[in-house]
């Protein structure tokens, strides 16, 4: 090992069976070893596009929760929101790696993440509106993982093994989140006037989007019922709004998920061979 | 060395002796993601680990660092396969890993909640948590924020002797 140059020493140490010099060299496959056959009986098709929804929904989640690094109005919620986001992006690269196998593709996590463009995206457009104020983040949030957290409570059961296993496991960090977001709400809505009334403007802003989370996935009443009884703590109150056309699970989405995109694959589409 | 090399606890203390890379007063056997270390027919060993968080930075750094100690040991086909089911829990942290987090100043974790079927409940009355300064073993302590350094920890501070401190919560 040379120590003229401290990386040119890690290079040269560097085979296939040492993953340690980049930390994370080599484990391209987050479901290494994992049994990956897609039992008989299972709709391929269906299972394909679920892991895909939720996949694209947490990586989306996860750049927005990332902008907040350095603009957070508090170190420990800074650290909050983006350990909220590396669990949504853990969980991003276990879906999409299912959605290989099931899509018959074999494609890996940065084939879905760096090499699709956002008309492919299937993430609801909720995940992709611009971050606001922190009021807005916070509603965004509570909306996000109140549902992911119905649905992957249900997903637990599916006849999927591997998608089953991923929910078990993404049902606990979903709690944290949603409970992280709950008391905020409360925190804000129970506030100042200030803040009672960017909380308002923020569920005025989220509601639209409500109709097209509950559409392919269909877990309104429990999702309702969390909301109901955070806005009660709060002093808030769900308004009425009629639901957006459109909806980015058909790859229709606003006008704000491509600029993230671009951001979020550029390094990858300059270097589109770079192992990471 | 025959033997040993055909003997899966040979492999499994081997594997069982790897530091955790974000809290290497653990062992991998100590924080309990080593579910289980086998030798097949051929001679392969597979080391299964599960990984504490979906979104675990860590689980990469684990995975060659227990594949490069079993090759130096000898064997001549290593496999390390990720087990997500069932997920990890922090009751599976033993009573010497609890014993080495408090030593080093992080709180180790109480018992984890139970999961029953169904919907997780929504709770949002203040929950009473005792977690005792691992400093000071003051019991006047509080929350600073759920999340901390790692997916794992949460910040809290001691009212009695003012030192913040981690801990690992339940999950």
């Amino acid at each position: 090992m040379s120590d003229d140059h401290v990386y040119l020493a890690l290079a040269e140490g560097h085979d296939d069976s040492d993953a340690r010099w980049a930390f994370g060299t080599g484990f391209e496959d987050p479901l290494h070893g994992v049994d990956t056959e897609v039992p008989a009986g299972i709709d391929r098709e269906e299972l394909a596009a679920c892991c895909l929804a939720l996949g694209d929904d947490a990586l989306v989640a996860a750049q927005r929760l990332a902008e907040w690094t350095t603009r957070a109005p508090e170190l420990e919620e800074e650290v909050a929101l983006a350990n909220i986001g590396l669990d949504l992006l853990g969980q991003a690269r276990l879906l999409y790696a299912r959605a290989g196998h099931a899509d018959g593709t074999g494609r890996g996590e940065d084939a879905y993440a760096y090499f699709r463009d956002a008309g492919d995206y299937r993430n609801v457009r909720l995940a992709e509106l611009p971050n606001g104020d922190f009021a807005f983040s916070v509603v965004r949030l509570l909306v996000l993982s109140s549902w992911r957290l119905a649905h992957f409570e249900r997903l637990t059961a599916t006849a999927d093994p591997v998608l089953a296993a991923v929910a078990v496991k993404g049902v606990k960090e979903l709690a944290y989140h949603r409970q992280w977001a709950a008391e905020w709400a409360v925190r804000l809505g129970d506030g100042t006037e200030e803040s009672h009334r960017r909380m308002r403007a923020a569920l005025a802003a989220v509601t639209p989007y409500l109709d097209e989370l509950f559409a392919a996935y269909d877990v309104r009443d429990d999702v309702l019922g969390v909301l109901g009884q955070v806005m009660d703590a709060a002093g808030l109150a769900l308004p009425e709004a009629p639901p957006l056309p459109g909806s980015g699970r058909d790859g229709e989405h606003t006008e704000h998920l491509a600029p993230l995109l671009a951001e979020l694959q550029s390094v990858a589409r300059a270097h589109p061979e770079a192992a990471w | 060395m025959v033997t040993t090399l055909t003997d899966p606890r040979h492999a499994r203390r081997i594997a069982a002796h790897v530091p955790d890379p974000e809290m290497p007063m653990l062992t991998l056997d100590e924080l309990g993601v080593l579910r289980d270390v086998a030798i097949d027919a051929d001679g392969t060993v597979v080391a299964s680990l599960t990984p504490t968080y979906s979104g675990c930075p860590a689980m990469a750094e684990m995975r060659a660092e227990v594949a490069a100690r079993l090759t130096a040991a000898g064997y001549p086909r290593v496999e390390v396969r990720t087990v997500l089911d069932p997920p990890w829990t922090t009751d599976w942290i033993t009573p010497d890993g609890r014993r080495k987090l408090a030593e080093h100043g992080i709180a180790p974790p109480g018992p984890a909640p139970r999961t029953a079927p169904g919907p997780v409940p929504l709770v949002l009355s203040p929950t009473r948590r005792e977690v005792p300064c691992p400093r000071c073993g003051s019991a006047d302590t509080e929350e600073t924020s759920r999340f901390g350094a790692t997916s794992c920890k949460a910040l809290w501070r001691c009212r009695a002797c003012r030192e913040p401190f981690e801990y690992v919560k339940e999950i």
